[in-house]
């Protein structure tokens, strides 16, 4: 059997309020197949972020392993996980985090500018990730001058256009209107088929959750 | 590397806070390159008041023709030295000059100030080839006219062509208005030497001065006199000598101008800190969101320091366009070596217009510094929280 793309071993986090120990994550384990669609699930508070956080390299777990595309990435320093996030992690966030002074375009040329790449050809990977989200007129718009679910779409072409190993979304339909969270939906899914993304989403909505291949639910910091 | 559009276009985008730090930083640059400007333009003035080629001379141990005395004994061998050029006339390049100060009264505020008036010979102005009659015409030899320079001339009542001005018991005619190239000589008043003798009651000279043949016989000269007992006198080239003269005014300006362009600095770089801050308050979101993208803390430490760059460097430039324009001023001071007025232009000049630059760089890298570290630092889970 192939081994799974992300494997979580007992990752465990905790915060720290002065000298009063928080545990969000308590001994979690599990593993998500290349190709998957899982959406996580859960209360507020239930750690579904920090877990999201800890697979994406943003934050370290306080104990555990987790094993992503080969690499265990809970004993990398700072710096190697900014070089990893860059090349394996592509990230969507609810309010898309689009840099309001740049241009569509440009938000999504940012992730390439870590990559040594001609003008050219970061031209051609930008213009093919915003087609796909259907935003390829809409290139020299400011987040400003768009809609929210275009916003999102910007935000998802940005974290497709380095083609990463997984997508990591974060509550991707919480601040859009019922029409705009299906079609992000709709897209989200057509990027797992058509172009055998791997997606982890979270998500406190049970109709985008239907999209999804399994869910995993959270409770307390434990799965439930 | 993250875009410099990313931060030229969030300079522009607050213009009101960009806008008052350029501002605070222009002001500053301004002060300090008008000070540098205001030295320099003295030392300029002074320095351009000497030619490469003429050797001033002037009592051992006088730092300045004011108590400098040389008796028409001494002259008279010094004029005989063979490292003198000759002139058209075959005639020794050569002249002994009297150098007095006299109070004369402005005509903008009826205030007095010192002026210099200097005994010369017929072959003074030779010897200044930059110096040219700019209005009417030479004084006649053995009468009582003057000729003053045009900055005296516009400055001192009495001393515009026709009028007439009293000192050393007489009064002196002004026929004519001379422009010595932004020299000192532009703030001196010129007549026959020994009218002015007279005049003063003063029977010895001030300074010689002569033409070399090489300007590397200077050291034969020196030899020379060193070597002749009755000859307790020194020689230097006139540029050396003129420079000397800007020193003690140079220092003063540079020292209490600078001191203040510090003071002041100080305002500028709390000013740059504070709308750095607020830059990396404003963006803390921005920033979690780029470092979640994959750009190192490096990555995020050198953008804002450019940010800071751009700011203070905007507010450079505009501090030293603004100076600039103080080249068509023209001041005065009293020279603290001849304690006459001397007026001069402030000048610009490469070594003035890098430092302005630098000043304002390192003004904007110690305001933008600490708030690039902090911005550096987030931690990503936090920023990403932020609002």
């Amino acid at each position: 059997m192939a081994q799974a793309l992300v494997q979580v071993r007992g990752v465990s986090k905790s915060y720290y309020r002065d000298s009063l120990e928080i545990p969000v994550l308590r001994n979690i384990s599990f593993d998500i197949p290349e190709g998957e669609f899982l959406a996580l699930m859960g209360p507020s508070g239930s750690g579904k972020t920090t877990l999201l956080n800890l697979i994406s390299g943003i934050d370290q777990p306080s104990g555990g392993d987790l094993v992503v595309a080969g690499e265990n990435i809970a004993r990398m320093s700072e710096g190697q996980l900014a070089k990893w996030r860059s090349q394996h992690i592509g990230l969507v966030f609810q309010f898309y985090n689009l840099l309001p002074v740049l241009t569509a375009f440009e938000n999504v040329e940012l992730p390439l500018l870590l990559y040594k790449l001609s003008k050219a050809d970061r031209r051609k990977r930008v213009e093919t990730a915003l087609t796909i989200v259907g935003l390829g007129d809409r290139m020299d718009h400011y987040p400003r001058q768009l809609s929210g679910g275009q916003e999102q779409r910007v935000a998802i072409a940005r974290a497709i256009v380095t083609d990463p190993t997984l997508l990591l979304a974060d509550e991707p339909t919480g601040d859009l209107d019922k029409v705009s969270a299906e079609e992000i939906m709709t897209l989200l899914s057509r990027l797992n088929k058509e172009f055998n993304k791997t997606i982890v989403m979270v998500t406190h909505d049970p109709r985008a959750a239907e999209k999804a291949h399994s869910i995993r639910n959270l409770d307390k910091g434990e799965l439930a | 590397m993250i875009p410099a559009s990313y931060t030229f276009r969030n300079v522009t985008k607050h213009k009101v806070t960009s806008t008052l730090t350029i501002f605070g930083v222009g002001l500053v640059v301004f002060v300090f390159t008008a000070v540098l400007m205001l030295a320099h333009g003295l030392f300029a003035t002074l320095v351009a008041t000497g030619s490469d080629d003429n050797v001033v001379i002037i009592r051992k141990a006088s730092q300045s023709e004011v108590t400098s005395i040389i008796m028409r004994e001494q002259a008279d061998i010094v004029s005989t030295f063979p490292e003198i050029k000759l002139g058209q006339d075959n005639k020794p390049l050569f002249t002994n000059e009297l150098y007095v100060l006299i109070s004369l009264v402005k005509r903008d505020d009826d205030g007095s100030s010192n002026v210099t008036v200097r005994g010369v010979t017929e072959k003074s102005m030779e010897m200044r080839p930059d110096i040219k009659i700019l209005e009417g015409r030479m004084y006649q030899p053995g009468t009582a006219e003057i000729i003053a320079g045009k900055s005296i001339s516009n400055r001192f009542k009495g001393c515009k062509v026709g009028e007439q001005v009293r000192f050393g018991s007489r009064d002196w005619t002004v026929v004519g208005v001379f422009d010595a190239a932004g020299s000192a000589f532009d703030s001196e008043i010129w007549g026959d030497i020994e009218q002015m003798m007279d005049a003063f009651r003063r029977p010895v000279y001030s300074s010689l001065t002569m033409k070399l043949n090489d300007p590397a016989s200077l050291a034969a000269v020196t030899s020379r006199i060193e070597g002749d007992l009755r000859l307790q006198l020194e020689a230097k080239p006139e540029k050396e000598y003129y420079a000397a003269q800007s020193t003690a005014t140079t220092q003063f300006i540079m020292i209490v101008g600078v001191a203040i362009c510090i003071i002041f600095s100080f305002g500028a770089i709390v000013g740059a800190m504070i709308t750095m801050y607020a830059a990396v308050a404003n963006r803390t979101k921005e920033i979690g969101t780029l470092r979640s993208l994959g750009f190192s803390r490096l990555a995020i430490l050198r953008t804002f320091l450019f940010e800071s760059f751009v700011i203070s460097l905007a507010g450079g430039i505009i501090g030293l366009a603004g100076a600039s324009f103080l080249r068509f001023v023209e001041v005065s001071t009293v020279n603290f070596n001849t304690f006459s007025e001397l007026a001069f232009n402030f000048r610009l000049n490469g070594p003035t217009i890098i430092s302005a630059i630098v000043f304002a760089v390192v003004m904007g890298f110690l305001g933008g510094f600490l708030p690039a570290v902090r911005a550096s630092r987030l931690k990503i889970v936090d920023s990403l929280r932020a609002t």
